[in-house]
């Protein structure tokens, strides 16, 4: 059949499973939204900023291993997805974007909206690619999404001129779409790729001999789906688990040899462990600095067996006594069967005796903070909910307090730490998983980096709940700012923010206030039974809390810092309640939903 | 590790890239090097015997895990084939330099001789100067330049480095080494 361009795009995208596409149109882009009229089994969201559609398609990715697509315009429209796209590439998330470009003409020309989007992202994308004939296309599209899902996953930008999208030309799916992509100069490891023998000998052993063994595990074991995989190693061995930020939910959280999150903001015990090991086994995961700080000073007494798909991971942070290239679900199948069953020792003890000392805690003095947010939307939400956040300080409590007991259950900017991320990111997911609740933790400064997108929720009848910790404060910066520079705030106070209640009611959605524990428990049970609208909760928390435990930039475990009232907060969560409060900050509490109500009312 | 031993470990290294030959390519490795923090000491680009395939040599300064992140990362660009680092291998490296320099009338004996010495030849002469052409590796360049800008040169051009493994060796479109 005559085709056109956009035709034979959707046909492609139709193809490759592709259900949703986020995206915002204009003039580039006019014959690709004039094949979207006629295409119904292909749902497009419009968003109302390119940003916006970046995230949902990432949200999307992340919760299911799915392509996110996302499309726009040329120039401002390619540009908007920028932040997008760079976020899924610092996560290694799967993602194809599809960008309009002017006629290929003009390329080069200084055309209107003309911006070279694939030199842009050359360095954020796993590869990129400007079709220049409407013959290459299909081929094009294909390679996109196999080059975003295989290997290390990560997104793709296909650029399609204007004029290769208008164009026409004899196409047939079933034959002309290419049934398998065969790139010589790309070949990855895969899910049945071959195991290195000789490594998992070296492996096997070393985990015989280990006395004090952790294992580190990250988000190449959510994109390898192995959840079963890590517990089973973890139950045969003994070996606790310790997840990355986004290593989150490769385990259940509330599995026993689960100790959570490591790194700069981890647990206390789970760093204390990786500071003490013998044998630290990373599995997925990439010596990020925020989890290592000084390299010199991470794990130094422990040997080092590091899995992950990506040659280039091997040795680029940590040279591993034993590299294992290949897919985590595959490594680890192997590595359950060779390697012999330990029981637990005292290594296991102690580590839970550093867990008795340095728990997380926050005060139970009756106060409503961001930890108790967290660890009510875990039970009102039957620890089932999916879980986005934005970046700062809540997301760090989010990381801390919140339990997944599933994988992609946690969607989280953690790379590139993109304010804005979250809200977008929600929406996606609740697009890819209609018979979940989705919640949103969000920050008064993030929130309104894409707080647009609460339109597109309320038009789409998309029921994201997004709790808002508002500490009137850019309360990340404002605690570094606390701690290294003398108490200087320069820049972090966001007193003045609009009203959230009456906007998210602007936007047709659903807003409540919380400023003590009660009315949060009550809105978020309400809000569980609002299944059509976005909703808003404007949780009110004192501003100068801080994120704890806490090792300070490019320190080691050593420098790491706990709230220095643990002990008292110990006690606190032992008691039943309001053993004491801060006065002072109640005060201040009040104060600030005044300001909030002023602030709207000056604005009308 | 002391600063020194670093030093010395620092190596210069030829490189060999072969990747696809598609418009954006140079940019996309040019890009890498310069993200990544990797110096480019020279580049030299030309297609092969395969006109689908680009070679670049590249010659880069680093220890031995700056090399092997290189090369991996270089790997990972979707057009790259294949990578060869020539630092242990026996390779012929040539350079090629046109240097245009000062040659006064009584003078013009004495540079004929330095060219007749390093094998390069004069293939432009005016009343003020010559054009000299030499090929050769980066130390035999290095010193004929050194000699010559005794005279003053006025203007000069490298191609930078372009290498081959000696005997039957290649490195071929496969990604195998055909012995
Ligand atoms: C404010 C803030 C604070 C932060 N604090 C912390 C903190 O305290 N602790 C912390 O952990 N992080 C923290 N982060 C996140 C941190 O910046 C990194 O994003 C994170 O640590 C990286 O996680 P990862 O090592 O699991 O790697 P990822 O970025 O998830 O990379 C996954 C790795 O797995 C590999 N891989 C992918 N697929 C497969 C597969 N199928 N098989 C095998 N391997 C595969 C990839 O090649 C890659 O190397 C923070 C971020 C922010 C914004
Ligand atoms: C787009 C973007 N700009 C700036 C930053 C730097 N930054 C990191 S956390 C933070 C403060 C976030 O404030 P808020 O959303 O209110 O969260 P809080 O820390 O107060 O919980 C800032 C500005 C960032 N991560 N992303
Ligand atoms: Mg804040």
């Amino acid at each position: 059949m005559l085709m056109s361009g956009a035709q034979i795009l959707l046909e492609c995208l139709r193809k490759e499973g592709v259900t949703h596409i986020f995206g915002y149109p204009g003039g580039a882009v006019l014959p690709i939204y004039d094949a979207i009229f006629d295409c119904h089994d292909i749902k497009h969201i419009l968003v109302r900023h390119e940003q916006g559609a970046s995230h949902m398609a990432d949200g999307f990715a992340r919760s299911t291993g799915k392509v996110g697509v996302c499309l726009a315009t040329s120039g401002p429209g390619a540009t908007n997805l920028v932040t997008g796209i760079a976020t899924a590439y610092m996560d290694s998330i799967p993602m194809v974007a599809i960008t309009g470009q002017v006629r290929t003409s003009v390329i080069g020309k200084d055309a209107f909206q003309e911006a070279d989007i694939t030199g842009i992202t050359m360095p954020i994308t796993k590869h990129n690619r400007l079709v220049k004939r409407v013959e290459d296309l299909a081929s094009a599209i294909a390679e996109a999404f196999y080059i975003a899902k295989t290997g290390r996953p990560g997104p793709t930008l296909v650029d399609i001129p204007l004029d290769v999208s208008r164009n026409q030309i004899e196409f047939d799916v079933e034959t002309d779409y290419p049934k398998q992509v065969n790139i010589p100069s790309y070949r990855p490891a895969g899910p049945s790729g071959r195991v290195p023998d000789l490594q998992m000998k070296k492996a096997v052993q070393l985990i015989a001999e280990a006395e004090r063994p952790v294992l580190y595990v990250g988000g190449g074991a959510i994109a390898s789906g192995a959840q079963a995989e890590v517990t089973a190693l973890a139950e045969r061995t003994n070996i606790l688990v310790t997840t990355t930020l986004l290593g989150k939910g490769a385990i259940d959280e509330t599995h026993p040899l689960a100790i959570g999150m490591l790194g700069m903001h981890g647990n206390a015990y789970a760093n204390h462990a990786v500071n003490n090991a013998d044998l630290l086994i990373a599995v997925g995961a990439r010596f990020d600095d925020r989890v290592t700080g000084n390299v010199e000073k991470f794990a130094v007494g422990a040997r080092i067996i590091h899995i992950d798909i990506d040659p280039a991971e091997i040795g680029k942070v940590i040279q591993p006594d034993v590299p294992i290239v290949g897919d985590v679900k595959n490594i680890l199948t192997e590595l359950i069967k060779q390697v012999q069953p330990r029981e637990a020792t005292a290594w296991n003890d102690q580590i839970m005796e550093w867990k008795e000392a340095f728990p997380l805690v926050y005060p139970n003095d009756g106060n409503l903070y961001a930890e108790y947010a967290i660890e009510q939307v875990n039970e009102i939400f039957d620890h089932d909910a999916i879980m986005a956040t934005d970046v700062g300080q809540h997301q760090m409590w989010a990381a801390q307090y919140f339990k997944c007991n599933r994988p992609r259950q946690w969607i989280t900017s953690g790379g590139l730490g993109t304010m804005g991320f979250g809200l977008p990111a929600a929406i996606g997911a609740q697009f890819a998983n209609p018979e979940k609740r989705v919640i949103c933790l969000s920050g008064d400064g993030s929130i309104q980096m894409c707080i647009q997108e609460l339109m597109t929720a309320t038009v789409y009848g998309v029921p994201v709940i997004t709790v808002i910790v508002n500490n009137r404060s850019l309360g990340m910066v404002r605690q570094w700012q606390e701690m290294f520079y003398e108490e200087r705030y320069s820049a972090v106070d966001l007193q003045a923010s609009p009203d959230f209640v009456k906007l998210v009611e602007a936007y047709g959605g659903v807003g409540m206030r919380a400023t003590t524990r009660e009315q949060l428990r009550d809105a978020l049970v309400k809000a569980k039974d609002v299944t059509d609208r976005p909703v808003v909760i404007d949780c009110v928390i004192p501003t100068m809390e801080k994120v704890y435990p806490m090792i300070p930039s490019g320190q080691s475990v050593k420098e790491m810092m706990l709230r220095h009232d643990l002990e008292q907060v110990k006690a606190s969560v032992h008691a039943d309640g309001e053993t004491w409060s801060f006065s002072d900050e109640e005060r201040v509490l009040e104060q600030v939903v005044e300001v909030g109500a002023t602030g709207a009312e000056s604005a009308e | 590790m002391s600063n020194t031993i670093v030093a010395q470990l620092q190596q210069q290294h030829t490189i060999t890239v072969l990747v696809d030959n598609h418009p954006g390519v140079l940019a996309r490795v040019a890009g890498l090097f310069a993200r990544r923090g990797y110096n480019i000491e020279s580049l030299a680009v030309s297609v092969t015997d395969n006109p689908e395939i680009s070679r670049m040599t590249i010659v880069v300064n680093g220890d031995h895990r700056v090399l092997e992140q290189i090369t991996k990362q270089l790997n990972k660009l979707v057009e790259v084939t294949k990578v060869v680092d020539y630092t242990e291998t026996a390779a012929v490296e040539r350079d090629l330099a046109l240097i245009k320099v000062n040659a006064e009338a009584h003078h013009r004996g004495e540079i004929m001789q330095i060219v007749e010495i390093f094998r390069g030849r004069i293939i432009d002469m005016s009343d003020k100067a010559f054009i000299i052409e030499v090929t050769g590796g980066t130390e035999k360049l290095d010193k004929i330049i050194h000699l010559l800008e005794a005279y003053g040169i006025r203007e000069m051009v490298r191609t930078g480095i372009i290498a081959m493994a000696r005997g039957s060796k290649t490195a071929s479109r496969t990604g195998r080494d055909t012995e």
